[in-house]
């Protein structure tokens, strides 16, 4: 990258099932706004607006930037709204981070939500298109086979997926914003959990969430200057490759790890497993932890699973991915992949509260979308290089 | 910063309903077309940017379906924006001023007829005060004419004559829907449709895919003989409500075309998306055009104007018309919303 460029304010809203006290613009107005004061800010301090969500018709509101512009202080401003699918959270973080690294701004917002409650994802993902292939079964049914073949090609044993969603709700339990706190949480409890999309259980999906995310984004110098440790971007990516086509692993996309290995090259990481002190990474189903594993380069092809099942993958253990209980305790779609980022940029910010890894100095954001061919990527680090 | 200049455009000829030609066949067309325009294959550009919309196609997800024209594989760098082509074609050189990418291929498509269009624009209003009303696209468009008509801003002969330039432009362009000789005295003999707009005075639907090809100005010399220089590029939004914005001016685009650098050059023509004949005065005047700037020399909206692409062709006409030496400088813009809410401006000059 051209200019350096840092987070230097981080905004999440409670996540859970329906925010009924607020509207949309209220919900990423809450977000927003504690991202503002958590950077040292006004409103006015803001150059450009960057806003990212899921497909409009999980809403029902057709380019809902325009009717947000006044909730995110936007009037007057550049304003962009930027649309990937699922990666959609990561790639408006690396959209929103390239107006400063361009040189163009000094100081920019970014905001993704999801407000499921105002309409049904599941509805809205299986719309028949002529000609098109169809979606029946909503992004579980979509995914499921994917999972099976990793399983296949592995050998993991059937409790290695139970075992991240297992993890990821302890994990949960410490973070107050999460929206799934099952206490008694435990492997028993998943594989009796009814099954959705074999072999993907109840307990071992992400839920329905309301939600917003918002990140304030700074040049080096305000970043310098601003009264909160900034967390450097060291390096960020995106990747997009075709749905359906000869010779492409579907199981582990090339996409996926030509997005990594950019990053990586980016913020001089060699040996991600151990350069790398935590991941945020998208895992919407149990199995996509072992997988995304073996796809970002923490462990050979096959061999994933066996860090889920040592629990090197906790806090504490060599390379925890998803401390704050990740897209499987909250997933406000759209903004799902940005609170990654935002989860990354707090760890090595040392304000991850109780879900914090000591001592973090360079993490990973992560989030994937589509057909699992949208990737978007960062690295950011406590470290200015 | 970076410099970026445009190398090569392309659109489909716009037509009211493609019927059984998908967005897709469309999309080949363009991307192919200003590919093999320029000699290059899409493993040479850097970072690939579109904008198009769900609620069009009437699908969440519908732009998955349009990476597949570029065929992805082995990986590309790209992003997606749910905005017009224009905004696209921002991210792309934002990505080529960042020193990341060298060349970028911006794409934009929309294709409405399937849907009812004025309808399916509600829905981009506030979901809770004013899409239950069912406010469409035209009627809001016809409260913002009103407004200006009652105010004095303008009259109903100056949209009338909007509307024949227009069309008497737009017989120099293939590609566009509508075109023909009207005088003004014919134009106002017409009934209104949702007073005080005529039928005339509202873009056409179309159905259609642009693509172009921008690049730093090395590689854009590189690639083509004449680049045109994007000078500057600016958009800024206002106010969702239309009852708290001064409808009969147009704030943002002011703003917009100060930040683009428009008052240090010699301005000769300009392409201004206005869906909407009194939209085009509005524009007119938030740019301080005088008479010498010639006005839509494409013929506009009002000619074509395909959704999700229509300002993307704006900014494409006017550096066709560069690079075919008819102007040296001019300015583009590109709109969104219900009256006017979100503008773009870019000014654009024949490389030195």
């Amino acid at each position: 990258m051209s200019r350096l460029a840092a987070v230097t304010g981080i905004g999440q809203t409670q996540y859970k099932s329906a925010r009924k006290d607020v509207s949309m613009a209220g919900l990423v107005h809450e977000a927003a706004e504690r991202a503002i004061q958590d950077a040292g800010i006004g409103w006015d301090d803001i150059d450009a607006v960057i806003i990212g969500k899921a497909p409009d018709m999980f809403e029902g509101v057709l380019m809902p930037e325009l009717y947000l512009a006044d909730a995110l202080g936007a009037c007057g401003k550049p304003m962009m709204r930027v649309h990937t699918a699922g990666s959609v959270g990561g790639s408006t973080a690396v959209v929103a981070a390239s107006h400063v690294t361009s040189g163009s701004f000094d100081r920019i917002l970014t905001v993704t939500f999801e407000k499921q409650s105002e309409s049904n994802a599941m509805w809205a993902l299986s719309i028949p298109r002529p000609f098109s292939m169809h979606l029946n079964a909503g992004a579980g049914g979509h995914f499921a086979p994917h999972i099976r073949e990793y399983i296949r090609r592995s050998g993991a044993p059937a409790h290695a997926g139970p075992m991240v969603a297992v993890k990821d709700r302890k994990n949960a339990l410490k973070n107050p914003l999460a929206h799934l706190q099952i206490p008694d949480i435990s492997l028993e409890m998943v594989m009796e959990s009814p099954m959705l999309w074999d072999p993907v259980r109840f307990l071992e999906s992400c839920p329905s969430s309301d939600g917003a995310c918002a990140l304030v984004i700074s040049n080096e110098k305000l970043a310098s200057e601003g009264p909160n440790k900034p967390a450097w971007i060291r390096g960020m990516a995106m990747r997009s490759e075709t749905m359906t086509c000869k010779g492409r692993d579907e199981v582990n996309p090339l996409a996926g790890s030509d997005c990594a290995k950019d990053v990586y090259a980016q913020a001089g990481i060699k040996d991600p497993r151990r350069e790398v002190d935590m991941a945020e990474v998208y895992v919407p189903f149990s199995w996509y932890e072992p997988m995304w594993l073996e796809n970002l380069g923490f462990a050979d092809e096959g061999q994933g699973w066996k860090l889920t099942e040592s629990g090197e993958t906790e806090i504490g253990g060599s390379i925890p991915f998803n401390c704050s209980g990740g897209v499987l305790s909250s997933n406000p779609i759209g903004a799902s992949g940005m609170i990654r980022f935002a989860e990354a940029a707090r760890q090595v910010r040392g304000t991850a509260g109780e879900h914090q890894v000591d001592g973090a100095k360079m993490a990973i954001g992560h989030a994937y979308g589509a057909s699992a061919q949208f990737f978007a990527m960062w690295a950011v680090s406590s470290e200015k290089p | 910063m970076r410099d970026v200049a445009i190398v090569n455009y392309r659109q489909t000829v716009p037509v009211r309903d493609s019927g059984p030609v998908n967005e897709l066949q469309m999309l080949e067309q363009v991307i192919q077309g200003v590919i093999n325009d320029t000699g290059v294959a899409l493993e040479d550009f850097d970072f690939v940017c579109s904008g198009s919309c769900d609620y069009l196609a009437g699908a969440a997800f519908a732009f998955v379906e349009g990476v597949e024209a570029v065929g992805p594989f082995p990986p590309i760098k790209e992003s997606h924006v749910e905005m017009d082509g224009a905004w696209a074609l921002y991210e792309a050189i934002l990505k080529i001023r960042t020193g990341e990418a060298d060349s970028a291929l911006v794409y934009g498509f929309g294709k409405s007829s399937p849907g009812y269009l004025r309808s399916v624009m509600s829905l981009q209003l506030d979901p809770y005060y004013l899409t239950p009303l069912w406010l469409d696209s035209i009627s809001a468009a016809a409260l913002q004419a009103a407004q200006c008509l009652n105010s004095g801003t303008l009259t109903e002969a100056d949209m009338a004559a909007v509307v024949a330039r227009s069309r008497a432009n737009a017989k120099s362009i293939a590609a566009s829907q509508l075109k023909g000789d009207y005088s003004v005295a014919e134009l106002l003999a017409e009934p209104t449709m949702v007073s005080p707009l005529r039928k005339h005075d509202c873009a056409p639907i179309s159905d259609g895919a642009s693509a172009m090809i921008v690049a730093s100005p090395e590689k854009a010399k590189e690639w083509c003989s004449q680049p045109v220089m994007v000078r500057g590029i600016d958009h800024r939004i206002e106010s969702s409500m239309p009852t708290l914005r001064d409808l009969t001016r147009s704030e943002s685009t002011s703003i917009a075309g100060k930040a683009a650098g428009i008052a240090g050059v010699d301005v000769q023509f300009a392409e201004l998306h206005a869906p909407f004949s009194h939209q085009e005065i509005l524009l007119q005047r938030a740019l301080e055009l005088d008479d010498k700037v010639d006005l839509n020399p494409s013929g506009g909206a009002l000619a074509a104007n395909v959704m999700m692409a229509a300002g993307l062709d704006r900014i494409g006409h006017a550096a066709s018309m560069i690079q075919a030496g008819r102007y040296t400088c001019g300015v583009a813009h590109a709109t969104s919303g219900a009256c006017l809410q979100q503008n773009l401006v870019a000014v654009l000059e024949a490389a030195q």
